[in-house]
């Protein structure tokens, strides 16, 4: 019985065998960049790239119609157009980040918009906006699991560098140059994992699957490489249950995904080992040292 | 031999200078104290020397040095508290310039790390999250984290602020180690005491340099007063500065 509910439905349907390995390379990949979103205290940075990506998408989507390959190609155009104007402005001017970001995302929507209105289609972009993971074929897979290995390599270059700049990045800047290309493939790194989950998720979830399962890892550990392991965990597994949620119940998986996510995220909230509320509640007797 | 050469430097920001017209030297391996009323331009100087700022005007010359030999302490470090790493990582970054992006942290640098926490006297912190650190244990990592860069050139601005009397002598007696290794270090202080007892050199600043030379010579009165009137000018309209004004080479 539990077999047939947990296990049955990837041992029987070839899509939900694609489905699940793409979650888990979405999982690999995106949740250690969800991390350093959130240590970086960029989460709703990455909730803004999400904007800016889809107009990129729809530019794609009316040029080539439903052709994955245009789609992802006009969502990185426009995401990496954004994120590195972004980044240059906020660099060269002192502009803080975040306002720098929020004027050229805003900008490329409009952009997005008025392309689509000027084309004059009432295109059906719901499942740009909400992805259809189970819709996936094999092609499409391959590119989401191409891009998690780019995304994993990058970030093997760039780790040192952006933990350096995570949490000093004066010293960073006094002993290396390395601050600013780093950041800049970060922001590259955000972009791509955005667009490998909109074809999952969609542009509104996918930056459910890096932030959630980093905002979980941070109730479990106080250490950098933990949190990241915890947070691909957490990750996958919501990848799995929400698969599984989806095809019993028939609810969408991308939101199906995401709302498992969100059941762990409460559950860490309350019981999380660090800063949780029963462990402020009941902290236990104080040490002696 | 010069660890440090300014010529004509104006430092300063958004065109406003924080210091005009600096011209002098530092001898590799001095002691330097920087001194100067709040507003003086003593962390401006040192973000020039760093590199972090680049003068409006003039030059500053390291003397050969590369950056990476340089070692910079800043008054209030932009350090994220609360990312998780702990001392030993934290401190472990002080040797980029032998591992860079890749290189390994074998056995020999693990107990250079080691040996360098146990220097300030934080033996058992090595596992703690920096966020847990009290403001003295946090300037004891900062020091360990010096130590470890291994610099021929040290600057600190205000390593002693806020710190309690055992942590300042403590640290106090690193800079003088670093002083006895031939090392050149410079730092921006307020405690005239503490200058007058260890520093040999003093550099007293007020926007510009009001005198420059041994302690004993330079840490007057007069000097002081002079200091202690400047005037904090920072004007929107102001003219454009017309050059050197005859203050460049005090002392």
């Amino acid at each position: 019985m539990a077999y047939d509910a947990l296990i049955g439905p990837f041992t029987e349907f070839e899509f939900m065998r694609r489905a699940l390995a793409a979650v888990i390379a979405l999982s690999l990949a995106g949740a250690p960049i969800g991390v350093f979103l959130m240590l970086r205290r960029m989460s709703l940075v990455g909730d803004a790239m999400a904007h800016a990506i889809l107009p990129g998408a729809a530019v794609g989507f009316l040029l080539s119609g439903l052709n994955l390959f245009a789609m992802t190609a006009g969502g990185l155009i426009a995401g990496f157009a954004v994120a590195i104007l972004a980044g240059v402005v906020a660099r060269s001017t002192g502009l803080k980040e975040d306002a720098s970001l929020a004027t050229f995302y805003l900008a490329s929507l409009a952009l997005g918009v008025t392309i689509v209105s000027i084309k004059g289609t009432n295109i059906d972009l719901l499942h740009v906006l909400f992805g259809n993971i189970l819709a996936m074929d094999d092609q499409t897979l391959l590119v989401v699991a191409f891009n998690a290995t780019v995304t994993l390599l990058v970030l093997a270059v760039i780790y040192r560098p952006l933990v350096i700049e995570s949490v000093d990045p004066l010293f960073l800047r006094t002993v290396s140059r390395a601050g600013g290309p780093a950041h800049l493939a970060f922001l590259a790194l955000v972009v791509i994992n955005l667009v490998n989950g909109f074809q999952a998720l969609g542009t509104l979830l996918a930056v459910g699957l890096m932030i959630l399962p980093a905002g979980i890892a941070r109730f479990w550990s106080r250490d950098l490489t933990a949190m990241i392991c915890i947070a691909v965990i957490a990750a996958a597994v919501s990848g799995y249950a929400g698969l599984v949620l989806s095809f019993q119940t028939r609810v969408p998986s991308g939101p199906a995904i995401i709302l498992v996510a969100t059941v762990l995220y409460v559950a860490s909230v309350l019981f999380g080992r660090v800063g949780g509320i029963v462990r402020q509640l009941f902290p236990g007797r104080h040490l002696e040292a | 031999m010069a660890a440090l050469h300014f010529h004509n430097v104006t430092l300063g920001y958004d065109r406003h200078p924080a210091v005009h017209h600096l011209n002098g030297e530092v001898a590799s391996g001095a002691l330097v104290a920087v001194i100067g009323p709040n507003g003086a331009g003593k962390s401006t100087l040192l973000r020039g020397i760093v590199g972090i700022l680049k003068p409006l005007d003039g030059s500053i010359h390291l003397g050969g040095l590369d950056s990476r030999d340089i070692a910079y302490l800043p008054q209030s470090a932009e350090i994220d508290r609360s990312f998780p790493i702990s001392v030993f990582d934290f401190v472990g970054t002080g040797l980029w310039r032998g591992t860079g992006l890749f290189g390994g942290i074998g056995k020999a640098a693990r107990d250079k790390i080691l040996r360098a926490i146990a220097a300030v006297g934080l033996n058992g912190f090595e596992n703690r999250p920096i966020g847990t650190l009290s403001g003295g244990q946090m300037q004891r990592v900062l020091f360990a984290r010096v130590l470890l860069q291994d610099a021929s050139l040290i600057v600190l601005d205000e390593p002693f602020n806020a710190i309690d009397s055992k942590t300042t002598a403590d640290l106090l007696a690193l800079v003088k180690n670093w002083h006895t290794e031939g090392r050149t270090v410079l730092a921006a202080l307020h405690d005239m005491e503490m200058v007058r007892t260890h520093f040999s050199e003093t550099l007293v600043l007020a926007r510009g340099p009001v005198a420059w030379g041994p302690t004993a010579e330079v840490l007057t009165p007069e000097n002081l007063m002079v200091a202690m009137r400047m005037c904090e000018a920072f004007d929107d309209s102001a003219a454009a500065c017309a050059g050197d004004d005859g203050r460049s080479q005090a002392a």
